[in-house]
């Protein structure tokens, strides 16, 4: 008998529950009205950055496309007159991309980047396939100030010690006690 | 007299033509507001893109119900499978004839009563049209050739056979009461006070029964959606779901209807017009409805088994017992 008086309190504070709940704001967002302000760090669509010399960044050195778990990433590398490497095309199947950022990761000059920009869908799955024209961006992306190429990108000019954050040579027959 | 004939039976379709115009809207609309409702007790906003608040759901709905492809599953019993979902929608609609939605008046000489129909045995009408009606849930099941749909189908049927007879017997107080089986005497007998007060037990059982009669939540075994995808209307598509799906939605107004002309006083009551007064009962009952689904979960086919048979069952029998010498003391 006791039992059976809790399971009919039980079922009374069910329905307490919803009642309540019927004057409550709903807590569903609104998506196409309202967008929630997503982190600059989420991961969606993929951009080729610029160095701050609004020069490519990316060396196509075909680090990415090798990592990458889909192989969603293709490209042809080429070089400049002036030495300077650059990919000919690069090509990114959003269709297969799963966003995992493995290639952001192992990009060394911080070319490939991902952005919090989600909303790719197409109707049709070849305008899913960007191609260099449509990656490309005239920004560095998550760091502006970068410039991969004057650390490590030209022949070194100059004498040794004279380059971005390396120190003179130590002249070991004067490096006395 | 052949003049008058004729009169009465045009006056007869108009009524018809109303009521069913009528009844189909606001079943469909009863769809938007269950959802809403449902969706507001879950903290959603439930539909609000077609139109404003989703008021052109209904519509949206109907359209794509008609445009889409009427299959029948290859090795299906053909005639039987398209025969079925319209023995449902039939059925509910067939119920409401007896009901009386307000008090009769008079135009241009001619009694007008608010019933399509005062059958004398309403009552046991509106019993056999719900078993009936449990025809089209075991034969669209059955003729389906397909497991999930033969078991809904069976369930169903199984759940009516346990049910059936807590339904009747919870109505008997009632009858013995009113001292009719007509729906319209029945309503009569509760101007003065609605039945539910002197018979609250009678009423509990009925609600429950009817809405294992109806496979509302927490009695939905028959179209249990997570263990046998959608049950006894698995295989249907387009408008032949549809008419499953109004059925269900007509049979809510319907059971709404019957609750409160058997148990709250049909469209008796102070003040406010008697139509209205009915159309706020049914409107409780049926947010009471939902409300119950939006809160309580499916309950197990044993535990189904066991209420009808071992609770309500005995609690209408002995609950006529008490009706009757209770009767007999207060006559004497």
């Amino acid at each position: 008998m006791g039992t059976m008086f809790e399971g009919i309190k039980a079922l009374f504070t069910g329905l307490a529950t919803t009642f309540k709940v019927l004057f409550r704001k709903p807590v569903t967002e609104q998506y196409p009205e309202y967008k929630r302000p997503l982190f600059p760090r989420s991961r969606a669509v993929i951009v080729l950055t610029r160095d701050p010399d609004g020069e490519e960044r990316c060396v196509a050195c075909y680090l990415c496309s090798s990592v990458c778990p889909t192989s969603c990433i293709s490209m042809q590398s080429a070089e400049r007159e002036d030495g300077r490497r650059y990919s000919r095309w690069f090509r990114i199947n959003f269709a297969r991309c799963i966003y995992c950022g493995l290639c952001e990761e192992a990009c060394p000059t911080l070319a490939i980047q991902l952005t919090p920009d989600f909303e790719t869908s197409r109707r049709d799955i070849l305008k899913l396939v960007y191609e260099k024209e449509d990656l490309l961006v005239n920004h560095g992306g998550k760091n502006n100030e970068y410039n991969f190429y004057r650390y490590a990108g030209v022949t070194m000019v100059g004498d040794k010690g004279t380059h971005i954050n390396e120190e003179k040579p130590v002249n070991v027959k004067s490096n006395m006690p | 007299m052949v003049q008058d004939w004729i009169l009465g039976f045009i006056f007869l379709v108009i009524k018809l033509g109303i009521i069913l115009i009528v009844l189909l809207t606001v079943a469909s609309y009863l769809v938007w507001v269950e959802r809403k409702l449902l969706s507001r007790m879950q903290a959603r906003f439930g539909p609000n893109r077609a139109g404003r608040f989703g008021l052109l759901q209904p519509l949206a709905d109907l359209v794509k119900l008609v445009t889409k492809e009427d299959t029948v599953p290859e090795r299906a019993s053909k005639a039987l499978f398209l025969l079925a979902p319209g023995v449902v929608a039939l059925m509910a609609l067939l119920i409401f004839a007896v009901v009386p939605f307000g008090r009769g008046f008079t135009l241009w000489g001619r009694p007008v009563p608010l019933v399509i129909t005062d059958l004398n045995v309403g009552l046991l009408y509106f019993l056999a049209l719900s078993s009936i009606s449990v025809y089209g849930v075991a034969l669209g099941g059955w003729a389906s050739n397909s497991k999930y749909s033969l078991l809904g189908g069976i369930r169903g049927a199984a759940q009516m056979i346990s049910y059936e007879v807590a339904l009747g017997l919870s109505l008997v107080p009632v009858v013995m009461l009113a001292g009719s089986f007509s729906l319209v005497e029945i309503t009569n007998a509760q101007g003065r006070y609605p039945f539910i007060l002197v018979q609250p037990v009678s009423f509990l059982l009925f609600f429950t029964a009817a809405m294992a009669e109806i496979k509302r939540i927490p009695f939905d075994l028959p179209e249990a959606e997570n263990e046998l995808g959608a049950g006894y209307h698995t295989e249907y598509s387009g408008m032949r779901f549809g008419l499953f799906f109004l059925g269900e939605y007509i049979t809510m107004i319907t059971l709404g209807s019957l609750v409160a002309v058997f148990f709250l006083g049909g469209w008796h009551g102070p003040v406010l017009p008697p139509f209205i007064w009915f159309v706020i009962k049914v409107g409780v009952i049926v947010f009471i409805l939902i409300w119950l689904r939006a809160t309580f979960p499916r309950i197990r086919y044993d535990q189904l088994m066991n209420v009808g048979w071992k609770v309500l069952i005995p609690v209408a029998l002995l609950n006529i017992i008490a009706t009757g010498a209770v009767r007999l003391m207060t006559r004497g």
